[in-house]
């Protein structure tokens, strides 16, 4: 039978059914969210983010690009790959070799060791980042496979909950760009729920919060 | 053309039983003997018991959360032809291929053909109940292509020629000196083998599984995947996971294939407010998994360039037109009740025998299967009853009494056969239906207890009865009824 017939059977199953006659009259709305001041918030997202061992660093705009230098040099990083999109004052300095992704490998990618990029939402209740792809945001594969991910952070991407993130993502989704949430490094409990970091993603998140 | 309204179990073969399962009791039984696997399950399920309870109790209003998720899938369910329609068009209109298929046999066949027509010999995998359901791996292997699954446990699962044991940590049933072992025999075999030296600890077993599968992630040209969410008004897919494998999968290959159960759907996107924080706190105890992807089509110079999703029904509409059961379909996979079941926590996963233990799988797999196996018919029975599941379920699924209804269902296909049980109910009944035949038989039951002496209760008891004495005290008649110690001292008064 074909696929015309294979959708046709399973929707006239669903119809034939009859679970119409158990939908709720109304869906009661999710419980109201969090409402924090901006400082509040951005302290519950610094512990929140160490809590799940991402590394925060907290600056002024003019520090960003020292701050930057100093990750990598705490992680003895020598290659680092940028979008080409990503602004100048976000980038690190001629201390390193930035390679600009125009369509690198994943093999090359393997190769170097670490990567910056910036971020669209940040959500404070869970400490998660995320990512749209956009801009300086780097395509997915770039913030995957090198080792150490360093994540810009602005104060006004932050919000409180997860719904208030999800709906400033729409616009994002809508353009039909990819999200990517990241919530502390890769981590696996699968082994007598010992919780070890690092297992396919990148073993260091470094999120750099800029005031 | 057969729809579910004219054949009531059409699903027995959807879903393939695992060869030779004995019922329930029988597997059971054997899983209690093993103190390795009591053991790691005692532990695992107390540790994500407590950091679930944790988290849960950080939300102002957690209780709030849950009806408006299980009113959210209530409302899918009720309209489930509208949402999947939408959920085509925007995942057609945003680039994406969909296929549909009746049950495992049609979606098998789908993938196959995907894969088949990239002209590869592998696939990458990722963590999928769906694919588990529909037995993929073996639909592959048995046309000549690799399935790598590349989540740590489904590695440790597939290396070990095992089957899962736990919805979210599948080889918790297997400790780290069984887990090297099986790394040192088997890698080497499929890839890149295990490190020299490798001793069991958790973080060297973690990084050999990460040497391992890059190589596969690295050159992999499709990957299969399932989704935890499916949004109709935008056609984004949502894979949580924690480790990378998950992203690896979903990023690198050229093409991917997601087979997505026809419950998935959720109606808008804002809807991923209350599922985003259901989840993960139920289902790992975190306030947030590390990692989770979210796409809507192909998106231009990032990631798969060729989208596919196959939506499958395999026995779904045949839960759905149940009244009662069709609230197990809300069910979002977190095993939050497989952590709570002291039923599960003994017996552990595999005496389910299906791709779903614990409570939820034993509510859905006998109605995604029907009930003709012997495994089947016992799963409903796999349960004290005592509520903790539905007091932990992030969707409010009542699988308490869906074991009732299923216990109900079970009995009235067996109405007419006659065994131990139900001779002795029917005696039961006999008797009770006439006061004088209650009083006789109690003066004769307490001539046993006078026959006993001073024991308080009976060893194994044999004939029809030994299956019920087997597991239980059967205590000794008591030496007088009450009419009689009534009657002897005229109400209590002398």
């Amino acid at each position: 039978m074909s696929q015309t017939d294979a959708r046709a059977v399973i929707l006239e199953r669903i119809r034939a059914a009859g679970a119409s006659s158990s939908a709720p009259a109304e869906v009661p709305p999710p419980p109201p969210d969090t409402v924090l001041d901006e400082s509040a918030m951005l302290e519950l997202l610094v512990e929140n983010l160490r809590d799940y061992r991402a590394v925060v660093t907290e600056v002024n705009g003019p520090e960003l690009r020292p701050a930057v230098d100093a990750v990598l040099q705490r992680h003895g990083c020598r290659t680092v790959t940028v979008a080409p999109a990503l602004d100048d004052s976000d980038r690190p300095t001629d201390a390193f070799t930035v390679i600009e992704d125009h369509g690198l490998s994943s093999q090359e990618l393997d190769g170097i060791d670490a990567v910056v990029t910036t971020s669209r939402v940040a959500i404070a209740e869970t400490g998660t980042v995320v990512l749209d792809h956009d801009g300086g945001q780097a395509r997915r594969a770039l913030s995957l496979v090198p080792d150490v991910h360093i994540c810009i952070v602005r104060a006004d991407q932050v919000v409180t909950s997860v719904p208030e993130g999800v709906s400033r993502l729409r616009p994002s989704v809508e353009k039909g760009l990819p999200l990517t949430w990241i919530s502390g490094p890769s981590a696996t409990s699968d082994i007598e729920l010992n919780r070890v970091e690092g297992v396919h993603g990148p073993r260091n998140l470094e999120v750099i919060l800029v005031r | 053309m057969t729809t579910t309204s004219s054949n009531p179990n059409p699903l027995a073969d959807t879903m393939p039983t695992f060869i030779g399962m004995p019922k329930f009791p029988t597997m059971a039984k054997e899983a209690l003997g093993n103190t390795q696997q009591r053991r790691n399950l005692q532990h695992a399920t107390h540790t994500i018991r407590a950091k679930r309870a944790a988290v849960v109790g950080e939300m102002n209003d957690w209780e709030a959360l849950r009806r408006n998720g299980a009113d959210t899938k209530d409302e899918v369910l009720a309209h489930l032809d509208t949402y999947l329609e939408q959920l085509e068009a925007k995942l057609v209109e945003s680039g994406a291929t969909v296929h549909w298929a009746r049950d495992a046999e049609e979606a098998n066949r789908i993938v196959i053909g995907l894969v088949q027509a990239e002209g590869v010999d592998e696939v990458v995998k990722v963590k999928s109940m769906a694919t588990q359901e529909i037995e993929l791996n073996e639909a592959l292997e048995e046309v000549g292509i690799a399935a790598w699954e590349t989540d740590l446990a489904e590695l440790i699962v597939q290396l070990g020629d095992d089957r899962p044991s736990h919805i979210l940590v599948p080889a918790i049933h297997r400790g780290r000196a069984e887990i090297r072992e099986i790394f040192r025999n088997k890698m080497a075999a499929v890839g890149r083998p295990a490190p020299e030296g490798m001793t069991d600890e958790p973080r060297q077993l973690a990084e050999a599984a990460r040497l391992h599968l890059r190589e596969k992630f690295l050159r992999a040209k499709v990957a299969i995947s399932g989704a935890n969410f499916a949004i109709a008004d935008t056609g984004t897919l949502v894979v949580l996971e924690s480790e990378g494998n998950g992203r690896m999968c979903l990023t690198l290959p050229e093409t991917l294939i997601s087979v997505v159960g026809i419950e998935k759907v959720l109606p808008t996107w804002e809807d991923l407010g209350t599922f985003m924080q259901l989840l993960p706190r139920s289902s790992t105890g975190e306030r947030m998994n590390p990692y989770t992807t979210m796409w809507t089509g192909p998106a231009a110079g990032d990631g798969p360039q060729n989208v596919h999703v196959v939506l499958v029904d395999n026995g779904r509409t045949h839960v759905l037109a149940d009244e009662v059961g069709r609230q197990g379909l809300r069910c979002i996979r977190c095993s939050a009740c497989l952590n709570v079941c002291p039923v599960y926590e003994r017996a552990g996963g595999h005496a389910y025998g299906s791709v779903y233990p614990g409570p939820i799988g034993a509510v859905l797999t006998p109605q995604l299967r029907g009930t003709g196996s012997a495994i089947d018919q016992s799963l409903p029975y796999a349960s004290s009853l005592c509520g903790a599941c539905f007091e932990v379920c992030p969707v409010r699924i009542d699988i308490p009494r869906m074991l009732v209804h299923l216990r109900t269902q079970v009995v009235d296909e067996h109405r007419g056969t006659r065994n131990a049980e139900s001779s002795a109910m029917q005696a039961m009944a006999w008797m009770f239906a006439d006061n004088r035949r209650l009083q006789k038989a109690q003066r004769a039951a307490t001539l046993g207890g006078k026959l006993l002496g001073k024991r308080t209760s009976l060893g194994a008891i044999p004939g029809p009865a030994s299956a019920w004495s087997g597991a239980r005290d059967v205590p000794v008649p008591p030496k007088e009824t009450f009419r009689q110690w009534w009657s002897r001292t005229d109400g209590g008064r002398r």
